[in-house]
């Protein structure tokens, strides 16, 4: 089932971005430096390492770190059947980074809920606001500092 | 606030607001269009009416709590849920499930892949009018969930499939069972068949409509049903083959134009699929022997006898428990303590029985995987169920995301409809399968 591994020619090709590879249970991980994202991941998807679906895009709060937030992106190449894990971390003051629907449609959805969960930023974002919250939430409620049982209705509960 | 749609709509058009409560919508959803006339010139989509903090929450329970949790993301078929985090746990934990636990998971899944599919189609087909499609559905789906509840003791949110196995074993005549749902499955599935292929009613309202092309599909992250619909073979069960399924034969149907009629058109090849599979499974489980009751003793009264030496004689527990008592343990549930849960017949008499019963779900004790960070997935009824856990070795995860399918593929509604009538929106929006629960979380 498994095609050709080309981990390697990827390593030796964005060499400049990556900061380091590891595996991990398996999966392929790759980390990445956030500025070199956008253009990484154009290289990824085009041939030949044709990762043509960006299966997942997600954030993790690591509060008491320095680079506070860790976007995670999931791709998957449907021609060599292989996934790959691309890590980057952005600094918690200033916490923006590439947006990629320019690459891929659903990005445009998936970057909105991290932008509504974590309030991170995505550059050159057609339309940045939030997806599942509504718009007159305060906070951002998956980051590690908002209380778990904090509630804000719209209109007042009834007791 | 005013929306982009609203900011960019032409004055002289009109705006509708579909949802968040619309009776041809199963689900609590938006959809804003711009209409003229009957032609929609922008749409825009508006979810999170059904967000209940699924992730937060998550974070906040133990990882043996938060499988009830899982089955209400798309509680059509929850079981593939429990699936989908259970194998995530058991990849992150290293854990080796039994060969009976897997192929009861199959068959499981299977079956509430059918489940999923039935719902579906039948809702899709009775928004357009074809009711009895509906009512044949659901009379099948009553057989497939028969199994289900004989053998986990609820229909729909069952948390059956844990962390290292499954909760119980089949019920006694369970292939019967099994049969009889097979048999009124395909039934159904003919009647329908019969009913919707040359229906034109039907072909008018679902051909070329909806349609979108094997490159948007992929940029959009579709999977599933939806994306095989659109021509591109895709399948976690093939492509990264989990459980038994490398054994097992089975096709995977695809579309071509990726329109409506393709996704109804590859659920019902996909169907008789999983009836193949359920089959299949059903002839490798060997059957178990059925348990003589009679000469069981009470916990009270094994405890009594137990002072001396431990008595020979089984322990009578709860009918609830049934299924899984501790001489069923290995054949359904890993041996890795402390993966699962200690039997009960030791928690009730022994007393190193009840310490690690304490263990197990103590704060801060329980399951506790490794430091580290996981992604798995498996073919859901929608598409890739997948999740991503990140573990700082406590009892709780860290960060649980949850890839839902079907967000992946109502992303592209937006661009579906743009163009067609508003009577167009109905067949598309019902054959994408939105489920409020995995879309919102």
């Amino acid at each position: 089932m498994e095609k050709e591994d080309l981990i390697e020619e990827i390593r030796a090709r964005f060499s400049a971005g990556i900061e380091s590879y590891a595996e991990s249970l398996g999966d392929q991980v790759l980390v990445v430096r956030r500025e070199n994202l956008l253009a990484l991941m154009s290289g990824l998807r085009a041939a030949p390492f044709d990762y043509a679906v960006l299966l997942d895009a997600t954030c993790v709060d690591f509060l008491a770190s320095e680079n506070r937030f860790e976007m995670v992106y999931h791709l998957f190449s449907l021609s060599r059947n292989r996934r790959l894990r691309i890590k980057t971390s952005l600094p918690g003051g200033n916490p923006v980074v590439d947006s990629l629907s320019g690459l891929w449609k659903n990005a445009d959805w998936l970057e909105r809920e991290v932008f509504d969960m974590f309030g991170v930023g995505f550059i050159g974002h057609p339309d940045l606001r939030r997806l599942l919250m509504y718009e007159e939430f305060e906070g951002h409620p998956l980051r590690k500092d908002y209380p778990w049982r904090k509630e804000q209705p719209l209109i007042p509960l009834k007791d | 606030m005013e929306t982009k749609l609203q900011k960019d709509a032409r004055p002289d058009t009109m705006l509708l607001n579909m949802g968040p409560s619309h009776p041809a919508m199963h689900g609590t959803f938006r959809i804003m269009l711009e209409l003229e006339g009957e032609k929609i010139l922008n749409a825009e989509v508006d979810i999170g009416y059904l967000h209940r903090g699924f992730e937060k929450t998550c974070e906040n329970r133990t990882y043996f709590n938060l499988l009830p949790y899982v089955d209400r993301l798309n509680y059509v078929s929850p079981l593939i849920n429990n699936l989908g985090y259970a194998m995530t746990m058991e990849k992150l934990l290293g854990v080796r499930v039994p060969e009976r636990a897997q192929q009861i998971r199959v068959l499981m899944s299977e079956l509430t892949r059918i489940s999923d599919h039935l719902t579906c189609l039948g809702a899709m087909a009775m928004e357009n009018g074809a009711f009895s499609v509906f009512l044949y559905m659901m009379k099948a789906r009553e057989y497939l969930w028969d199994v289900v509840e004989f053998t986990t003791g609820s229909r729909m949110l069952t948390s059956y499939i844990r962390i290292g196995g499954v909760r119980a074993d089949l019920h006694e005549g369970w292939q019967s069972s099994v049969r009889t749902a097979v048999r009124e499955t395909r039934r159904a599935l003919r009647d329908v068949a019969g009913l919707l292929d040359k229906n034109q009613i039907f072909l008018n309202r679902t051909r070329g409509i909806g349609s979108i092309s094997k490159e948007d599909a992929i940029s959009h992250g579709w999977t599933g049903p939806c994306l095989r619909s659109a021509g591109v073979s895709y399948d976690v069960r093939k492509a990264h083959p989990y459980l038994i399924y490398d054994r097992l034969e089975f096709e995977v149907p695809l579309g071509e134009q990726g329109d409506n009629y393709d996704r109804y058109s590859v659920r019902m090849r996909e169907m008789e699929q999983s009836l193949r599979l359920c089959e299949q499974t059903s002839g490798l489980i060997p059957d178990s022997k059925p348990r003589v009751k009679a000469d069981e003793i009470e916990p009270t009264e094994a405890l009594r006898l137990g002072r001396l030496q431990k008595p020979p004689q089984r322990i009578r527990l709860s009918p609830n428990l049934e299924g899984s008592e501790a001489d069923v343990y290995p054949r359904i549930l890993t041996g890795d303590a402390p993966v699962v849960v200690p039997p009960k017949e030791d928690t009730y008499t022994t007393m190193e029985g009840l310490i690690s019963h304490f263990l197990f779900f103590m704060d801060g004790y329980g399951i506790r995987p490794p430091k580290g960070d996981v992604y798995f997935s498996v073919e859901g009824g929608n598409g890739e169920v997948g999740f991503y856990i990140v573990s700082d070795g406590t009892d709780r995860p860290y960060r649980l995301h949850v890839r839902a399918p079907c967000f992946h593929v109502l992303s592209a509604l937006e661009q579906l409809v743009r163009g067609r009538f508003v009577a167009d929106v109905i067949p598309t929006f019902g054959s994408m399968n939105m489920i409020g629960g995995e879309l919102d979380r």
